[in-house]
């Protein structure tokens, strides 16, 4: 009966075999083969970024320029949301109901299953109103963010703007930037990117299938904390700054003040200026590109990017290199005729000065006097040639800070401009050319150009009588309030202290009695120069550099006012309601008569290009309302200009900089 | 008294025990694969692993209650039992819910319903036996092996028209009880060729196929060159290779279903899809591979818990001991299987009546079906075929069906002595 009894043999075989198939697939994938555990952790881990708050910025006394404000985005998921009175909820966050259905329709696109953002950023009064009625809609939950606030809406060009990253910072960034990072733009976001933006934390999630988070990882043991940015005391004086700003409305320029114990820059500002609340929140967008059509570019760093041939407040520093070479006296006089005979070319003078000595050539701003020190400086024996005699004195210049960066604290300074010799060999054939061929380099003119945070600096050094220290603006980071050492460090500009006087004393009379008579500030004794950068587009540009007081200078200021005619006129007044309120934290009644008020409200913004024909040469666009001041170099001595060539190179390069900066 | 120590006297309690031993693997597994975290008891009634415990203590009830009835009645009443699981089978055609694509629930009310197709499986192995054991009854004779052949193949007609494919597979495992009943050994070659065909088919040109057939029919021709019949036997089934290879494409196409065709592609590597139709096989082997030696742990599998692996308390259920408790547990498992199939082979042998040991293959041909497909489809060995792991799988029917195929056998065997 059991006739095949042995066949159960065979099938116990099969069973084995099939049984041990089985076992030695499974021995392969988990023992031999260790990718299946690897994607195990990549299907359930993910790693969450907590992004830190990004560090304050105040001013020298603690003021707050920029913190942080948190902001509510309101997130959705569309599976978990069900009926509700949707008419309450469009009226609490004041949208429509097309709105809302459009806003559900997108997250539902997105995910039904993942949050996405219903509306961002709602200010705190609103989320107020709207979280206590948050548990009747569900599905829809808040989570709190952080963005700039400006309280004061200062000093937008020195502070910048954070924006999202693009691919290239991305790419750059070694991976430290994901996409909807934000990073410092420009300004001090910029410049201190890396210890405002603190140090982001990593929460590391278990997610199911359907990427919902449901808990940590092994408790929180590979967790990080995120750690705040550090915040920035700058050396601004929020007073001053804020003063600064309402002068220079309505006008294009700049003022930068400058402790000259210290190099903290106390005022930085640019003109026209816009609110830098604007760069945040909902608006951006729109706000920014108005910003970047804006003829007057209210983006452009004027104090540190912008150049005017600094004019008669060059004559000091003239005067000191020619003492420091030995080639003049403070008693050494020359005799003014109004004017001087450059070969064949007439530079003139605004007055007969007569005999004149150092003081009274700077006192009455006297070009016959200058170009004759000049002339003499490059002309001195005891050089090969031109080119070496020129390059003494370009380097003594270009010791002040003049012509090369002073490395502030902010991106993309622009370095200014002083002629290399070969420049000059280059245009009139080597050493073809003469002190009288570039005379007008006596007087601020020529092919000099500097950026008003260089024109501050110079009147730093002058004040300390022989150095001066890094201007910058951050005094000094985090809460062990530490100071970058290169801002420590004592600058010497190679000019003996005891040349300082005979100078300071014409600068001295400036105020008093001279040029810029009617800007005495009573009670304190004022050191300047006015200048008037002569611009061939239209009105000329007013300057005045200053410092005071006299003795134990507090501030050292320069004031740049575009299209506004004589230094004496508008630049000089409000560098000297600057000067006085910050020292004395008022502002007088002037002796003659003079008074914010007025300055405040003067319009002074040049026509905009296009109200009157355009000139037909394109690279010559009108001042710095097109990003480059370079065509102001084109001075009054016509014969001496040859044949444009001066503008178009100082022009290119501006604007290849720029490029690269961008 | 002597009556009633008599009932569980001869009861083979090495089985009983490895069927405890898997009930109990699957439930806690269950509880780890779907825990819910609201409640976390194992006997709490509201989720599905409280209600496999109530299933499981119905499951010793129903062995009970199978142990006390009297051994000559599942011989007897083998006929009604096949009657009444058509009659069900036709039934949940017409007024059975459909789950999952299937129509395959017969809805008994309060939340819980039947699977026929389940119940099907006993019942045709029950049948089965009582056919093959009846007197001058041999598998051998062609009118025998067709009648033989219709108790299986009847119940798998009306299970693919559910149409549930998986379960009308198993029924195909049922060749081995023939084979050792005496059916020619050619059957289960032939059953291997033309698997085999089928998926070379599918993978290798037709044509290059012909042309290695045409090589070996030739040597095999030349070798029995003196053998008349067997020359005509290899002609024959030479056509009839060929014969399929051509048909396998139009079957492949016209018959199947395209899920099923999809299937097979994803399992043959012929497309690659692990985002989609791949997407199950994938997660389950990272959740497997996942495991390593020891596993991940109870309750701490990542695959399983945040619901990756799908069916991850049913059909994919070895996931979870895979994946929780790693090459060790796998192995046991599949190891605690295999001494049962050769319990029950052991158990069907010692048989004095044919009717038990037929029936005995029986049971023992369907769990190894069952833990074949099962396991391979979970690790990309076998196309996904949605049918239970015995014993550990979630769900009533199917441990009832498993319960009652072990239990008849063991009643059977407990009164092994007497006369059926």
């Amino acid at each position: 009966m059991n006739s095949f009894f042995e066949r159960r043999y065979v099938i116990l075989g099969i069973f084995i075999v099939i049984i041990l198939m089985l076992i030695g697939r499974l021995f392969y994938i988990q023992i031999v083969d260790d990718k299946y555990l690897a994607f195990a952790q990549n299907n359930v881990i993910r790693r969450f970024i907590k992004y830190p708050d990004r560090g304050a910025i105040l001013d020298r006394h603690g003021k707050i320029l920029v913190q942080n404000e948190h902001v509510y985005d309101i997130l959705v998921i569309p599976k978990q949301v069900h009926e509700f009175d949707t008419l309450e909820f469009c009226r609490l966050l004041q949208i429509d109901k097309k709105g809302f259905d459009q806003r559900l329709q997108k997250a539902k696109i997105y995910s039904n299953f993942r949050p996405s953002i219903f509306e961002k950023q709602l200010s705190a009064r609103l989320y107020n109103s709207f979280q206590e009625h948050l548990f009747e809609f569900p599905g829809f939950f808040v989570q709190p963010r952080s963005v700039r606030t400006y309280p004061d809406s200062v000093a937008a060009q020195f502070l910048g703007y954070i924006s999202e990253v693009n691919d290239k910072i991305i790419e750059k960034s070694n991976g430290y930037y994901h996409p909807g990072d934000y990073i410092g733009f420009s300004g001090a976001e910029k410049a201190y990117e890396s210890v405002l933006r603190g140090q982001r934390g990593v929460e590391n999630l278990l997610v199911d299938s359907r990427n919902v988070p449901k808990g940590k990882y092994l408790n929180g043991r590979y967790d990080t904390a995120a750690v705040a940015g550090e915040r920035l005391i700058s050396s601004l004086d929020l007073r001053i700054q804020k003063l600064g700003e309402k002068l220079m409305q309505n006008k294009v320029g700049s003022i930068v003040a400058i402790e000259p114990s210290t190099g903290e820059i106390l005022a930085f500002v640019s003109s026209p200026t816009y609110d830098p609340n604007e760069l945040v929140g909902r608006e951006r967008g729109n706000n920014i590109s108005a910003m970047y059509k804006n003829p007057y570019n209210p983006l452009f760093i004027r104090p540190i990017q912008a150049y005017y041939p600094p004019g008669s407040s060059f004559k000091p520093l003239a005067a000191l290199i020619a003492l420091q070479e030995g080639i003049i006296t403070p008693q050494t006089t020359f005799f003014c005729a109004g004017g001087y005979q450059a070969g064949s070319h007439w530079v003139g003078c605004t007055h007969h000065h007569g005999v004149t000595n150092l003081s009274y050539g700077i006192e009455g701003s006297c070009n016959t006097y200058f170009c004759n020190v000049f002339n003499k400086v490059i002309s001195q024996p005891g050089y090969p040639n031109i080119t070496a005699s020129y390059l003494n004195w370009k380097n003594k210049v270009n010791k002040f800070g003049f012509g090369i960066k002073l490395d502030v604290d902010l991106p993309n300074e622009k370095r200014g401009f002083v002629p290399a010799p070969a420049w000059y060999n280059n245009r009139y054939g080597k050493n073809h050319w003469r002190a009288n061929t570039i005379i007008s380099l006596a007087i601020g003119q020529g092919e000099l150009l500097a950026t008003p945070l260089q024109m501050a600096n110079i009147e730093c050094t002058i004040a300390n009588r022989g150095f001066y220290y890094r201007p910058h603006l951050i005094k000094s980071i985090g809460d062990k309030d530490v100071i970058k050492p290169e801002f420590k460090e004592k600058i010497n500009v190679g000019i003996d202290s005891n040349y300082y006087e005979p100078v300071i004393n014409g600068m001295q009379a400036v105020v008093e009695r001279g040029t810029a008579a009617a800007s005495r500030i009573p009670g304190i004794v004022m050191c300047g120069k006015t200048g008037t950068a002569q611009n061939p587009h239209g009105e000329n540009h007013s300057v005045f550099v200053a410092f005071a007081p006299r003795d134990n200078p507090k501030i050292a200021i320069a004031v740049v006012v575009e299209n506004a005619g004589q230094g004496a006129s508008w630049a000089a007044p409000i560098a000297s309601f600057i000067i006085e309120k910050y020292l004395k934290d008022t502002i007088s009644r002037r002796p003659s008569g003079i008074n914010p008020k007025k300055y405040m409200e003067a319009n002074l913004l040049p026509p905009l290009p296009g109200s009157k024909p355009k000139p037909s040469y394109k690279y010559l666009p009108k001042d710095s309302l097109k990003k480059n001041q370079a065509d102001s170099n084109k001075r009054n001595i016509k014969s001496d200009s040859g044949k444009k060539t001066i503008p178009k190179l100082a022009l290119n390069i501006v604007n290849s900089k720029r490029k690269e900066d961008e | 008294m002597n009556n009633q120590r008599s009932f569980f006297y001869n009861v083979d309690w090495f089985t009983v025990v490895l069927y405890l031993i898997l009930c109990i693997i699957g439930w806690f597994n269950i509880h780890s694969a779907i825990y819910d975290e609201d409640h976390p008891s194992i006997i709490d009634l509201s989720t599905n692993y409280g209600k496999q415990f109530l299933y499981i203590v119905s499951g010793v009830v129903l062995a009970t209650v199978i142990l006390l009835m009297e051994s000559r009645f599942f011989s007897a009443l083998a006929p009604a039992v096949y009657v009444m699981v058509v009659i069900l089978l036709v039934l949940v055609l017409v007024i059975g819910r459909n789950v999952g694509g299937n129509q395959a629930w017969i809805p008994l009310g309060g939340g819980f319903r039947l699977q026929p197709s389940e119940f099907a499986k006993f019942a045709t192995c029950l049948m089965l036996a009582r056919y093959l054991s009846g007197t001058n009854i041999k598998v051998t004779d062609t009118k025998s092996f067709f009648i033989a052949a219709a108790i299986i193949a009847f119940p798998m007609v009306l299970i693919i028209l559910q149409p549930d494919a998986g379960s009308t597979l198993v029924f195909c495992s049922l060749i081995f009880v023939l084979y050792r009943e005496g059916i020619s050994p050619l059957f289960l070659v032939i059953t291997g060729l033309i698997i085999t065909l089928f998926i070379l088919t599918l993978l290798v040109n037709q044509f290059y196929l012909v042309a290695v057939l045409v090589v070996i029919a030739g040597a095999l021709i030349y070798f029995f060159r003196r053998n008349q019949a067997l020359i005509v036997t290899v002609s024959v089934g030479f056509v009839i290779c060929v014969a399929m290879i051509f048909s396998v494409s139009f079957l492949y196409h016209h018959v199947l279903k395209q899920h099923q065709t999809v299937r097979i592609d994803e399992w043959l590597g012929i497309t690659t899809d692990p985002r989609g139709i791949g997407y199950n096989v994938n997660q389950s082997k990272i959740a497997i591979g996942s495991g390593k030696l020891w596993g991940k742990g109870y309750l701490k599998g990542t695959q399983t818990k945040f619901s990756f692996v799908p069916e991850q308390s049913t059909d994919f259920i070895f996931c979870t001991i895979g994946e929780e408790w790693g090459f060790a547990g796998t192995l046991s498992v599949l190891i605690i299987y295999l001494i049962l199939l050769f319990r029950i082979v052991f158990i069907a042998e010692r048989q004095r009546s044919n009717f038990s040991r037929i029936y005995g293959y029986g049971v023992a041909s369907v769990i190894f079906f069952h833990v074949f497909i099962n396991v391979g489809m979970t690790i990309g060995l076998v196309p996904v075929i949605g049918i239970p792991l015995p014993l550990i799988s979630y769900g009533g029917s199917s441990l009832w069906s498993f319960t009652i195929l072990i239990f008849i056998l063991l009643k059977l065997d407990s009164n092994r002595m007497g006369l059926v």
